[in-house]
């Protein structure tokens, strides 16, 4: 399980998942087994058990490939504690409209949590446009990310994070 | 100040880009970073890799330098390359032989006048391009370039689309002559009134060159314009979503207008734009009105529509008078007129200038232009605000460092890519064959008689040459080791715009430029009055110029 380093009060830290994938063919590991219970499934599993978890109190999480619809998902997303929408290469983008989606257009409040290809070099791009949790693959400790996020000390464009666009600066 | 300035945000965006550069480039020199971790990240900044040396692409937002930077970018060339730079197709600056090491000093250096390298490459929005006539032509509903400085920063490191499926282009016209080929873009945006007069675009997508050349259907007729940057969100986020990334030879947006269908991909747009919080993502009026100050009106004189010195010089001077003819276009004040630099004279190569070139020019700018120079797609300088008065001593001045050549548009005004001579993906060059093409129409005369023609050349089927949409297109290609070219016919990029249509099989270098004295003959012996050559070639088709050309072939 790679680290894991989530935005606390505006702060990335390193922090406890809470959470373990689980693959398709794997069962669901039973509660106490994971330090909260929570399970990050695929959005097709998701659509077959994730209601009977649900209602049995648990936390679950949905993986959402790139070329998978977040749309198909807005009914359920207020009972979802975790997106994470995936990287499979970081050249694939996909991920980034997902969770600009999640957060402009649906008000999703739970966590955006990156997975897959995921390195610093991406952590300005992903934390503008809504992730607050990242498994990065490359190492990166949380004050490493935090100044890859903030590379910029001003930006051009709203977005999911509320920094205020370079116009709303310049009206102040 | 008839420029946008830029303010600290600004500047400091460009210093804060260069200084994680220069950490990027250190990491990689002590080795931390191999090149292939550190090929995407010098690609974010405009470096290549090239055959012999690293290039270094500078954006040129919208075309729009300012005798300060053009200064800037003569010192780059002197101190860091080889005393010389390349104007590209999209308006921007290459320096061919570029020391990794050197990089982050040029970047600051740039930084000080407001130039960069940012999304000259990569799978982002690139640098967008108008009309350079901007700001300065009668022709125009309204000036494009505050659009296009909105444009820029709303699409600078913007976190949603800068890992597009490819590359993005944009380009702005505001005039109904077309000097930005706005169909053969990404996204055409062509600024006009509705009936009402209300300010809005005509939105063309899914134009392209490359193996598959396309124009752009309009999706929408009149957008306002008020709303504009949240419709390219609309249309980025949809590409961004569906457009294919399983081949690099598909995945441009023009892919997947045409398999969806323009009507369908507009109407997933609308779909997209209308659930949008727009309000989010539009410029509020004030922003819009910053913005287009800043671009100001300049301090015009008044003056008489005709100037004494400058018609008694047209009398006694015939070069002067054939360059004010040629190179020169109407502007819309009295007393001023759009001076055209062509950095075509024939056997120099198209696109290049020298660093004292650029200063010269520089200078021209600063005393006689409003301190403004813009960039041309077709690889050409503009000094879009010159006094009637002035064009002698302007003439002079260009005379004397040898960029005075009187043949915008001409057959000696050709379009191309830096090809096999220095481009690693280039199947031929292209270089030789425009000088060699240009020396042949070298005689002023004769160019003028033939009057309008458009050559383009590409050294690969990338397209850079724009080949696709010259009415002579000339393309490079590969057989078994040897450099043959494709000769193609009828193009346009312009209001009219039009692909070129393939003449028949390629032929080898040392024909080429035989192949277009025959096909000018042709031209020639048929056209009627008034008639460009595209006009002929349109009115009597392909089929004469292939029997001239093929005639003789073995």
């Amino acid at each position: 399980m790679p680290t894991l380093i989530r935005i606390e009060d505006g702060q990335c830290v390193e922090a406890e998942s809470g959470f373990i994938h689980v693959a398709d063919d794997e069962a669901i590991p039973t509660e106490h087994r994971s330090n909260l219970g929570g399970v990050i499934l695929s959005l097709a599993r998701f659509l077959t058990d994730g209601a009977a978890l649900l209602d049995d109190g648990r936390s679950v999480g949905v993986r959402i490939e790139p070329a998978e619809r977040v749309e198909d998902l807005a009914y359920d997303l207020p009972r979802i504690a975790l997106i994470a929408p995936a990287f499979p290469k970081f050249r694939d983008g996909r991920a980034y409209s997902t969770a600009a989606l999640l957060r402009e257009r649906y008000g999703y409040r739970g966590e955006i949590r990156a997975v897959g290809d995921v390195a610093r070099e991406q952590a300005y791009e992903m934390v503008r446009c809504g992730f607050t949790a990242f498994e990065p693959i490359d190492g990166s400790t949380p004050e490493q990310w935090a100044r890859a996020a903030h590379i910029f000390r001003h930006v051009y464009q709203a977005a999911a994070d509320d920094r205020p666009a370079a116009y709303v600066e310049r009206s102040r | 100040m008839s420029l946008y300035q830029y303010d600290t945000i600004d500047t400091q965006m460009l210093e804060d880009r260069a200084a994680e550069f220069r950490g990027q480039v250190a990491r990689r020199l002590s080795g931390e970073l191999t090149e292939d971790q550190f090929k995407p990240l010098r690609l974010m900044n405009g470096l290549y890799l090239q055959l012999h040396a690293y290039m270094l692409r500078v954006a040129i937002p919208y075309g729009t330098l300012s005798g300060a930077q053009l200064h800037t970018l003569a010192d780059v060339s002197r101190r860091f390359d080889k005393g010389y730079g390349h104007f590209t197709t999209r308006t921007n600056i290459q320096f061919h032989w570029i020391k990794l090491g050197d990089t982050p000093d040029i970047l600051d250096e740039m930084a000080k006048v407001g130039l960069h390298a940012i999304q000259t490459s990569g799978n982002c929005i690139r640098n967008t391009t108008t009309d350079p006539y901007a700001g300065a032509t009668a022709e125009e509903l309204d000036d494009p370039r505050p659009w296009c400085e909105a444009i820029r920063q709303w699409s600078t490191f913007h976190p949603e689309f800068t890992y597009l499926p490819r590359k993005f282009k944009i380009a702005v016209t505001a005039s109904a002559k077309d000097r930005t080929a706005a169909r053969a873009h990404d996204i055409g945006l062509k600024l006009r009134r509705n009936r009402d007069g209300e300010l809005g675009f005509e939105v063309m997508v899914g134009g392209g060159m490359g193996r598959t050349p396309h124009l752009g259907p309009t999706i929408r007729e009149h957008l306002p314009a008020r709303h504009l940057l949240s419709y390219l969100a609309a249309i980025l986020r949809v590409y961004n979503r569906l457009g294919r990334r399983d081949n690099i030879y598909k995945a441009r947006i023009k892919i997947l207008v045409t398999s969806l269908g323009a009507e369908e991909f507009g109407r997933q747009v609308e779909a997209e734009w209308a659930a949008m919080d727009k309000a989010a993502v539009d410029l509020p009026d004030e922003e819009l009105a910053r913005i287009r100050g800043a671009f100001g009106l300049i301090d015009f004189e008044t003056l008489p529509a005709t100037s004494v010195a400058f018609e008694a010089r047209k009398t006694a001077d015939l070069a002067f008078a054939r360059f004010a003819r040629n190179n020169t276009a109407p502007h819309k004040t009295p007393g001023y007129v759009i001076v055209n630099i062509a950095l075509k004279t024939p056997g120099e190569v198209p696109g290049d200038c020298s660093a004292d070139q650029m200063d010269a020019i520089a200078d021209l700018a600063s005393r006689y232009s409003f301190d403004d120079v813009r960039v041309t797609h077709a690889q050409n300088l503009v000094l879009p605000h010159v006094k009637l008065d002035d064009l002698g001593a302007v003439f002079d001045t260009l005379s004397a460092i040898g960029l005075a050549a009187p043949n915008l548009d001409l057959i000696s005004d050709i379009i191309a890519c830096p090809g096999l001579d220095y481009c690693a993906l280039a199947n031929a060059r292209a270089i030789p064959i425009a000088q060699h093409i240009a020396e042949r129409f070298a005689e002023p005369d004769r160019a003028e008689q033939i009057g309008e023609l458009k050559i383009k050349i590409s050294g690969c089927i990338n397209a850079c040459g724009h080949h696709h949409v010259g009415h002579i297109g000339i393309l490079g290609v590969d057989k078994k080791g040897e450099e043959f070219y494709q000769i193609s016919l009828g193009g346009s990029g312009a209001e009219d715009a039009s692909i070129s249509s393939i003449l028949g099989p390629a032929l080898p270098a040392p024909r080429v430029t035989e192949a277009v004295e025959t096909l000018v003959e042709t031209y020639l012996g048929a056209r009627k009055d008034g008639e460009r050559f595209l006009d002929t070639y349109r009115r009597i088709g392909a089929a004469p110029f292939k029997e001239a050309v093929y005639a003789d072939a073995d």
